[in-house]
């Protein structure tokens, strides 16, 4: 954990994303009820919890998909609560989503160039990006990084299910992102897969933190330094990797049983 | 193995990036198809008379050009706008207006060189503005919307005297004449329409292909991501309308300058679906669809009635046969005319590939 600490103290203080008092109320459903979290810089967090429990929804209410009914939300020390997805995704905010939410007519370069130029100026240019366009080749990387390139010039409608999850995390990646949002990254990929998203996820520069919402524990206490607990809509628990796993409520959510 | 290292590392790829602009950008280049059509147009004049060449020619290049305003929206944008032709129809009002006309009352009598821009910045803003309401809405309440801008600039040139000239609407349009040319004469004005379509139809493809083609289409795919990507949606579906009406307005000024007149007729109800009918008949997925869905449209209108007359039918159902018509093209290809070619295309190329294989995937 040595090398946890030390990334830490490197990306300086002050927090990430700080979350005061957020309810989301669907009608008279409460998704979400007085969610308070600090997340500090560079600091990586996984959220566990049952169907239901309000992860998404918090992912929702931090990008602005759903702005909360109550609360406040600061990304680095900004108020973010009334800002529209765009603005809080320029300020170095990213998401990925739990069932791809991809551009299927779109290859696999334009989706990635797509999003390289969401973050950079430039979104309304009628002028076709030349050879040496600086966001084609950052297309380029991330494609690379996410071992696509053999089927970059594909639809997105045409690949595997596992290449898409593999696309869908480039598309988080453009940019500049000072904070990510993984929506069950794992869903549907083989054990392989997993290999792969695990390493893609550690191998991250150290100032990008991230919270992943994932109900693969291998895969989600293997990434994280922390771990948040969910029920519905609430927090109950918040911890090291080690102390949740062995929590009687994780035992209890995740090996059968479960509060009704 | 540092993510946005390799972003940074990986910088050359000289093979793939090379070819992808000059080929993918400009499939037109490399189809001998597109090059024969091209000659065909250029040469017209001297293939077809007075009739054929604007009757025919220049009548589907205009409307073909309406179309392709909302070709450029649907099928790259995802939204049905059923206002283009009141756009093109306003575009047109306005050149009357501020232009010559026998109506001396009304128009102002600027030189078309005034006007046209005028008229053109006009029914940008009329589109703009109009795409501004649509774009809170999604699918059928876009069409409603639209429909229902369409419909009411429809009434308002029937009732309005003082600017639309009501029912009568504004007659004996005055067309250019400069450097000792009548550009209303059947040959100049072929190749000025010709000129302008083919500007609109390199434009949209171009468009396609640059940042904010590319974020439309994005858009019309899953415009919920594209805000999670940084993009700001509604502006850029309000932009597209900026740019279909502009295109849009093109059109209806040579629709003036056609018919040198222009009335509320022009602009009605059923004239705005034609213009759906023209673009779903073609193909909304490539902008050549609706040139090719306005030759359909503008043949059947020309000569069904003669052909119906020959068969014993009343001449004035050729309606019914472009109903008929419409019907069987939805029905067997949701693409239009150049989905049936493509598909048709597809199958001959499999079987040429069939005994050597398929093309490897990389």
């Amino acid at each position: 954990m040595d090398s946890v600490a030390q990334r830490l103290s490197a990306v300086g203080a002050g927090a990430a994303l700080e979350l005061r008092g957020v309810t989301r109320l669907f009608g008279a459903l409460a998704a979400l009820t007085d969610v308070t979290i600090t997340v500090r810089p560079g600091e990586r967090r996984a959220v566990l919890g049952s169907n239901g429990a309000g992860k998404t929804t918090l992912f929702n209410c931090i990008t602005g998909d759903f702005p909360p009914s109550s609360g406040t939300i600061r990304f680095f020390g900004e108020d973010v609560t009334h800002f529209p997805p765009y603005e809080r995704i320029r300020r170095g905010l990213r998401r990925t989503y739990q069932i791809s939410a991809l551009f299927p007519g779109l290859t696999v370069q334009d989706n990635v160039y797509l999003a390289c130029r969401g973050v950079s100026r430039g979104r309304f240019s009628f002028l076709r990006p030349g050879q040496n366009d600086a966001l084609m080749h950052a297309a380029d990387g991330l494609v690379q990084a996410v071992h696509l390139t053999g089927v970059k010039d594909q639809r997105v409608a045409e690949l595997a299910h596992g290449q898409q999850r593999q696309l869908e995390i480039a598309l988080a990646l453009a940019g500049a992102p000072r904070f990510v949002l993984f929506d069950e990254p794992a869903a549907g990929l083989s054990p392989t897969e997993r290999v792969e998203l695990v390493e893609i996820l550690t191998s991250l520069p150290p100032h990008i933190g991230y919270i992943i919402i994932e109900h693969d524990m291998d895969v989600a206490l293997r990434v994280v330094e922390s771990v948040t607990m969910m029920h519905n809509g609430r927090i109950f628990k918040e911890g090291l990797p080690q102390e949740i796993q062995s929590a009687p409520e994780v035992q209890e959510l995740y090996l059968g049983g479960g509060h009704e | 193995m540092s993510v946005t290292h390799d972003a940074r590392i990986q910088v050359h790829k000289p093979a793939s990036t090379a070819q992808r602009p000059a080929v993918r950008g400009w499939p037109d280049i490399n189809n001998p198809a597109a090059w024969i059509v091209a000659v065909i147009l250029l040469i017209m004049p001297l293939i077809a008379n007075g009739f054929f060449l604007i009757e025919i020619f220049a009548t589907t290049l205009i409307l073909g050009t309406i179309a392709l305003s909302l070709m450029f929206l649907a099928g790259y944008g995802g939204m049905v706008s059923l206002m283009q032709l009141t756009i093109a129809g306003f575009a047109a009002y306005m050149v009357a207006v501020f232009g010559v006309s026998g109506n001396a009352n009304i128009s102002l009598g600027w030189p078309w060189w005034l006007a046209v821009p005028m008229a053109l910045t006009l029914a940008t803003i009329f589109g703009t503005l109009g795409g501004a309401l649509a774009v809170r809405t999604e699918g059928i309440y876009t069409i409603m919307i639209t429909l229902a801008i369409g419909a009411a600039f429809y009434y308002f040139t029937n009732q309005n005297w003082a600017i639309f000239n009501g029912h009568t609407g504004i007659n004996n349009v005055a067309t250019p004449h400069f450097w000792g040319v009548d550009w209303r004469a059947d040959i100049p004005f072929y190749y000025v329409v010709l000129a302008t379509a083919a500007l609109c139809y390199f434009a949209v493809e171009y468009i396609s292909r640059a940042p904010f083609g590319l974020a439309l289409q994005g858009v019309r795919d899953n415009p919920r991501r594209m805000a999670a990507l940084g993009f700001n949606v509604n502006a850029h579906r309000v932009a597209a309308y900026a740019v279909a009406s502009f295109i849009a307005g093109l059109a209806g000024v040579l629709q003036v300058w056609n018919y040198r007149q222009i009335s509320p007729g022009s602009v009605s109800v059923g004239a705005c679906i034609d213009v759906l009918i023209i673009a779903v008949v073609g193909g909304i997925t490539r902008p050549v669809g609706p040139y090719i869905g306005a030759l359909v449209f503008v043949l059947l209108r020309t000569f069904a009635l003669d052909f119906l007359v020959k068969i014993g039918l009343d001449g004035n159902r050729f309606r019914l046969l472009i109903g008929l018509g419409f019907l069987a093209i939805v029905f067997w290809s949701s693409d239009g005319v150049i989905g049936l070619w493509q598909r048709w295309r597809q199958s001959q190329v499999r079987e040429e590939n069939r005994p050597g294989g398929g093309r490897g995937h990389g």
